[in-house]
């Protein structure tokens, strides 16, 4: 056994039980951690990747941001622990949807990984056979570049960067203690 | 050392061999290093509030020729036996596991931290290609502590001052993250050991404006100095950690002192040239030149502390001359004044230091003179306007004060 498969096992017990562990328990609060948990097995999936830019971001943007606010969100909120049942009626949804998307992961993952040269890597051990060759070596320089690349990224980041401008400004009209919200809607419209 | 496991087990196994025990030897320092920072720490705020200090603790019998008793300097090992002998309380109603994971989560975030410290020039835990974003991405796991033991000690005034963690913490993380982007820009990398690499100048003397917001956002992160309303005594009892005692009430505070000085650390590395010796050709280091790598590399080491030590110095001396600030004030002067600034400042850094050409290329010391003196006039500039901003607002406020107290004999101020 290599390294790398067990930090991968390591992580990927991380990720999953954690994300288990999210939906089955009764306490709000360990919930918010354990997505923590889960989010961090990501963020280690990425770095074992050979991709530690998206790693890292992942963590500040995941962990230290959104599911901080979320976990501030929860700690405001009556009667966190002890939830009767953590199920409800939407289940059978849930599931189809999950068993959905599984299917489209399979059917887009298999190609590139054909791509890369590992066939049938369902059942091979192909997987932790490392291609450092096809990543280059300066990321970072490379993503920042593509980023602003015309014929690249550039029009989805800044429609990102639109998208988030807007919402922020949204956020920010709808606590102006001189407005209700029902005016700013008003005067919008 | 990968040489030598190598031996034993594979390639792979050996480098994980060798990272675990450098990890266990960085670390330890580190913690190890907390004994001294806080006996000076001691040492300072006695003389800054006009007292001795430790002066007592010493070891070995006691007699005229017994130096060990000067400056009390074992006050930090009497500190550390007396807070392992204490008894490790938990409430009824405490929950467990995150009121037992929370001091270790604080202590880890910043033991963390020193991956990434170039403590020379051959000398670091690991170069990562994006250590800047790393430190910021590990300074959030502390903020996790801090809100699991608000919330597992089952006390309201714990609550309270993990609310604040969040409102303070994270809103001081965006002129951080800015201000940390400066240094990136300059040096074009984002690796801890290339930005030393690539200060000939020091950054400070270039860019003074991102060094100050950078420490003020820092002192705030670390929620001590003006910024100490997690654990303001006055109003939240001691704040997150009211309900800890024995060694885990230890970790927070090791790991609250040990953060003050890895900021000073992190102020050396990105603005004071780090392990950069002044007037020391770059190569005589790297390739050890006359003296030989090994002492390059030591005197590397202590030049880094010291420079790091002058850093904390400030640190402490901001922490005991000022008041602590009132929620709303700082919130407001972080998102009202600090947050708009450091975009400001980055912008023009950026467009400055694209508008110089071969800043692309700097190589010596000659090449980094003149975009350094361009900067240091645009920062004065800079500094200039802040002040004439915060003059004006200051007036403004004092009218609008004077207007409600003494409303028959000032006319009233235009308010907005």
């Amino acid at each position: 056994m290599t390294v790398e498969l067990l930090v991968f096992l390591i992580l990927s017990a991380l990720t999953l039980g954690g994300g288990m562990l999210v939906v089955t328990t009764r306490n709000l609060f360990h919930a918010g951690l354990y997505l923590m948990i889960s989010l961090f097995g990501v963020a280690g999936l990425f770095v074992l990747l050979t991709a530690p830019f998206l790693g890292v971001v992942q963590v500040i943007v995941y962990i230290g941001a959104i599911a901080i606010l979320i976990m501030l969100a929860i700690m405001l909120s009556p009667n966190i622990t002890n939830l009767p049942n953590p199920f409800t009626a939407q289940w059978p949804v849930g599931a189809a949807l999950a068993v959905i998307f599984f299917v489209m992961l399979i059917t887009v993952v298999t190609p590139v990984m054909n791509e890369l040269g590992a066939d049938d890597w369902v059942n091979s051990d192909q997987l932790t056979v490392d291609t450092a060759g096809d990543v280059p070596a300066d990321g970072i320089a490379t993503l920042g570049e593509e980023l602003v690349d015309p014929h690249k990224y550039m029009l989805p980041f800044e429609v990102a960067s639109v998208l988030l401008m807007a919402a922020m400004i949204g956020a920010v009209l709808l606590v102006h203690p001189g407005k209700q919200a029902e005016d700013v809607i008003e005067d919008v419209a | 050392m990968t040489g030598l496991f190598e031996n034993i087990v594979s390639h792979g196994w050996a480098v994980f061999l060798a990272k675990l025990i450098g990890a266990f030897v960085v670390g330890t320092a580190g913690l190890l290093w907390t004994l001294i920072g806080i006996w000076f720490e001691r040492k300072v705020a006695g003389r800054f509030q006009d007292r001795l200090g430790p002066n007592r603790v010493g070891l070995g019998p006691k007699g005229r020729f017994n130096l060990s008793y000067k400056f009390g300097w074992a006050q930090s090992i009497a500190d550390l036996i007396k807070i392992f002998l204490k008894e490790d309380i938990r409430n009824t109603g405490t929950d467990r596991w995150t009121f037992n994971l929370a001091p270790i989560m604080v202590t880890m975030s910043v033991v963390l931290l020193w991956a990434v410290i170039p403590f020379s020039d051959g000398w670091i835990g690991t170069d990562l290609n994006v250590g800047v974003a790393y430190l910021i991405a590990v300074g959030g796991i502390g903020t996790i502590g801090v809100m699991m033991a608000g919330w597992g000690s089952n006390n309201k005034y714990s609550l309270l001052a993990g609310f604040r963690s969040v409102a303070q913490l994270i809103s001081y993380e965006i002129p951080m993250v800015v201000a940390l982007l400066v240094p990136v820009l300059m040096a074009g990398s984002m690796s801890t050991q290339t930005i030393i690499r690539q200060q000939y100048i020091a950054f400070m003397f270039a860019v003074p404006m991102t060094l100050l917001i950078f420490l003020i956002s820092g002192q705030a992160e670390n929620g001590r100095g003006p910024f100490d309303l997690l654990e303001g005594e006055s109003e939240i009892v001691a704040g997150f950690h009211v309900e800890y005692s024995g060694m885990k009430f230890g970790m927070f505070m090791v790991s609250e002192f040990l953060h003050a000085f890895t900021l000073g650390l992190l102020t050396a590395i990105l603005f004071m040239g780090g392990w950069r010796i002044p007037f020391v050709p770059l190569d005589w280091v790297q390739e050890g030149k006359y003296l030989g790598s090994f002492i390059w590399n030591l005197l590397g080491f202590v030049m880094l502390l010291s420079k790091a030590m002058i850093a904390y110095f400030v640190l402490i001396w901001v922490r005991m001359t000022l008041p602590r600030l009132r929620i709303d004030h700082l919130l407001n002067f972080n998102w009202k004044f600090l947050v708009p600034l450091s975009l400001i400042n980055l912008l023009v850094v950026a467009f400055v230091w694209k508008a110089i050409p071969g800043t692309d290329a700097i190589n010596s010391f000659a090449d980094a003179f003149i975009p350094s003196v361009v900067l240091l006039i645009v920062n004065m500039a800079m500094f200039l306007g802040v002040g004439a901003v915060l003059a004006d607002k200051g007036r403004q406020e004092r009218a609008r004060v004077a207007a409600r107290v003494y409303p028959e004999t000032v006319e009233a101020a235009p308010t907005n």
